[in-house]
């Protein structure tokens, strides 16, 4: 509902109870990005390690939420278990329409239940319940006994671990009613460290519009751009992995742990072949007319003669890229079965798939043996992938426990850093070159959404002016922080421009928010780093390693001292950003 | 030949669980934000892997939902479905109990909300799974024969 103040629930595992809390702040913080920040000052504690029980779990929505299209986005801020800094992770589905019909802007879990338990929230109910019986099923089985205990189909959301997330696995993802994941920094982990298998949230509250018609003409206006412009014809078409093709044929494509940016066999796992061989249906997020969400399946011969099983599994660019062409597998079925596996462990699908293509450059090398990967690991060995990530997810031994806590950390132990494809956490499935690169490894969140620098690197093949760059990292990270804090999915950063954005706040009675956006984003941009600075991000000591400069790309080869200029230049710049803001009198 | 337009829900396989449609009822017929005080809503049928399933109005005549209301509040649509009068309305939800495909939404009060068959939703469907069916409207009293044929 529209109000000028934030409306909370806090619910502490320990005790089993929770609390509505007023907070203050739309006008300075809005929602999303700015919230969850503002939570995690207020709740967090950034000297202690991730695991505490007193740690914060957060999500949020904001002012925009539910009230226009593809506002559909949740944010969820923790400290985390992958570098225990503060880290923020997004996720659509339906929760965050399920937030705002259970009338809260933000949701904030502290404390361990004593045995494996459930949150259960709506407009009018809150629940802990033991499901000590639940931990160590997989994710898919467990959601189906979930959606029985829960009820509600369809006007709810359901966020839950599988055994990489009860195992505390440094990526272990929180997935979204079943295609949408808190993917990246370790979610998961944070719901295992507090018992906490899964969270329902139930959207059974009602609300009053604005009266009159600046609310009701502007939804038409925004839908109809939305739905008619070909803008949104990328993501509905053949969705985000369209970029495949594109970015093979740019020599800009991970390929068998970046050994290569491009592979003439590519076809099997372009966008074009998923779409004509693979795909069932679209699905959307709640709130989102354009269902960029593909969906394809797996079939299995489990038993002679003829006996098949089947399975749905969403697919995007990055799963591809991370399963795919960086582990050199280049059949699109093979793929879906390896995303399929890791569905059911729970990980995050970029860092487990660039974890094992290392692992499997580290066995070639002779850094570790089979003794370690319990799999004879071989690039485009799709059964063998499939068998790894299940060790990965379940921690089959030491190897794996440490390979599950980051690439860097088993290479640190193990050798091998050199080729280890990490930018603050295992790479995206951009290798566009020297801009991108520092984006991920200095970005906030670390993820290839932070700011736009794969898009930077190909509009501006030739320059190598790094004060611009920065200067447009810095620019484009304030646009997007201000888009995830209403919360926007940011595939419609095309159509809510700047003007938009005040709009539709104006309309719902936002106004002073609507006209401070930019000093809005600002601060919220330096709220965020100030917070990563505090516990203990250090932007000077963050290493890109060797492999990032073996690349060459349809550019040529990268530049490294370009590289090393870049990461200079926005070192300085997040320094700056994480300082203090100066009070308001 | 008398008609009336009813909502039908054809071609539910192509639907890709966007709630456009029950958000515009809600916030159109309803003037709410709710994903609930709406003629159209829709379900995951089985988890979301088996696809989406519409709770809508079939447009009964005689509508089993009008026959149980049992202050009138309920009373038969023309073509099918009903006519609600809230203020006869008690709240006793008899009709969403009669209703045997759970069209009918009953908010926290016991209010109950059903589709009127307005149309209001159909284009929101990106899928175009909706779609507003012509039926020709039986004369069913002899004094409504007469009102025809005059
Ligand atoms: S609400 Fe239910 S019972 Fe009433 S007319 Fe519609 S489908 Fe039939
Ligand atoms: S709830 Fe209202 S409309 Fe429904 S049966 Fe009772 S009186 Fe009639
Ligand atoms: S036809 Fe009208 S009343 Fe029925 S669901 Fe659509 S918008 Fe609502
Ligand atoms: S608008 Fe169409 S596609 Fe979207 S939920 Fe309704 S019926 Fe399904």
């Amino acid at each position: 509902m529209i109000r000028d103040h934030f409306r909370i629930l806090t619910v502490d595992l320990t005790s089993g109870k929770g609390k509505i809390v007023t907070i203050e702040g739309r006008d300075t913080e809005a929602g999303g990005s700015g919230l969850a920040a503002l939570l995690f000052d207020k709740y967090g504690h950034l000297d202690k390690p991730w695991d505490v029980p007193e740690q914060p779990l957060i999500f949020t929505i904001g002012p925009l939420t539910g009230y226009f299209p593809l506002m559909s986005k949740t944010v969820c801020g923790f400290k985390s278990p992958y570098h225990n800094q503060y880290g923020e992770s997004h996720a659509g589905g339906r929760s965050a329409l399920s937030l705002r019909f259970a009338d809260l802007d933000g949701l904030v879990i502290t404390g361990k239940a004593a045995r494996p338990s459930y949150i259960s929230i709506g407009s009018r109910h809150l629940e802990v319940k033991d499901v000590h019986y639940m931990w160590g099923i997989d994710l898919q089985r467990s959601g189906k006994m979930l959606r029985k205990m829960i009820g509600g189909a369809g006007h709810r959301s359901i966020f839950r671990i599988g055994p990489a997330g009860e195992n505390l696995s440094a990526y272990a993802c929180i997935t979204v009613d079943t295609y949408r994941h808190f993917g990246r920094l370790g979610g998961g982990a944070v719901m295992g460290s507090k018992n906490l298998k899964a969270i329902a949230i139930q959207g059974d509250g009602v609300f009053q519009l604005p009266e009159g018609k600046e609310y009701a003409e502007l939804f038409e206006e925004v839908h109809k751009q939305l739905t008619t412009t070909d803008m949104m014809d990328k993501y509905h078409n053949l969705g985000t992995p369209v970029n495949v093709a594109v970015l093979n044929g740019l020599k800009a494509l991970p390929i068998r742990n970046l050994q290569q940016t491009t592979d003439p066999n590519i076809k099997g796992i372009t966008g074009e072949t998923f779409a004509d061989d693979t795909l069932l249906r679209n699905t959307a997020c709640a709130g989102c007319p354009v269902g960029c969400i593909h969906i394809g399946f797996v079939r299995e011969k489990f038993m002679e003669p003829n006996q098949y099983l089947y399975r749905q599994v969403s697919y995007d660019h990055e799963p591809i890229f991370a399963t795919g062409s960086m582990l050199g597998i280049t059949n699109a079925f093979s793929v879906l079965g390896i995303i399929d596996m890791v569905e059911k462990m729970g990980l995050d699908v970029m860092s487990a798939g660039v974890a094992l293509a290392w692992a499997t450059e580290a066995l070639e090398k002779g850094l570790i043996s089979e003794k370690e990967t319990l799999v004879p690991l071989k690039f485009n060995d799709a059964a063998g992938y499939k068998e790894a990530i299940q060790h990965l997810g379940l921690g089959s031994n030491d190897f794996y426990r440490l390979l599950a806590q980051g690439t860097m950390k088993a290479a640190a132990q193990y050798g091998g850093e050199d080729f280890a494809c990490v930018l603050g956490q295992e790479m995206a499935g951009y290798a566009t070159g020297e801009v991108f690169f520092t984006s991920q490894a200095l970005g906030f969140r670390h993820s290839h959404l932070d700011s736009g620098g794969y898009s930077y690197d190909q509009k501006h093949t030739t320059e190598r002016k790094v004060k611009e760059a920065v200067d447009f990292l810095v620019k484009d990270e304030q646009g997007r922080v201000l888009l995830t804090s209403m919360v926007a999915c940011l595939f419609a950063r095309e159509v809510y421009k700047d003007d938009l954005l005040a709009d539709c706040l104006s309309s719902l009675g936002y106004t002073t928010l609507a006209d401070n956006m930019q000093q809005v984003a600002q601060h919220i941009q330096k709220l965020r780093w100030r917070l990563r600075l505090a516990t203990g991000f250090d932007p000077a000591a963050v290493k890109i390693p060797k492999r990032f400069t073996e690349v060459t790309t349809w550019k040529g080869p990268i530049d490294p001292k370009f590289l090393k200029q870049l990461k200079k230049e926005y070192t300085k710049r997040i320094i700056e950003l994480g300082k203090e803001e100066p009070k308001e009198q | 030949m008398k008609t009336a337009k009813v909502l039908t829900t054809p071609r539910m396989e192509r639907c890709i669980g966007c709630h456009s449609c029950s958000l515009a009822c809600a916030r159109l017929v309803h003037k709410k934000l709710s994903w609930d005080t709406a003629g159209i809503r829709i379900i995951s049928s089985g988890g979301l892997s088996t696809g989406f399933e519409a709770k809508s109005c079939l447009a009964c005549n005689p509508a089993p939902c009008a026959l149980a209301c049992p202050t009138g509040a309920f009373s038969q649509r023309k073509g099918g479905g009903v006519i609600f009068k809230s203020k006869h309305c008690i709240q006793c939800g008899d009709c969403a109990e009669a209703c045997p495909v759970e069209a009918i939404y009953l908010d926290a009060t016991s209010e109950p909300f059903v589709c009127i068959h307005c149309g209001q939703c159909v284009p929101y469907c990106p899928h175009d799974c909706l779609e507003m069916a012509e039926v020709v409207v039986e004369p069913s009293t002899e004094k409504e024969a007469e009102e025809v044929a005059s």
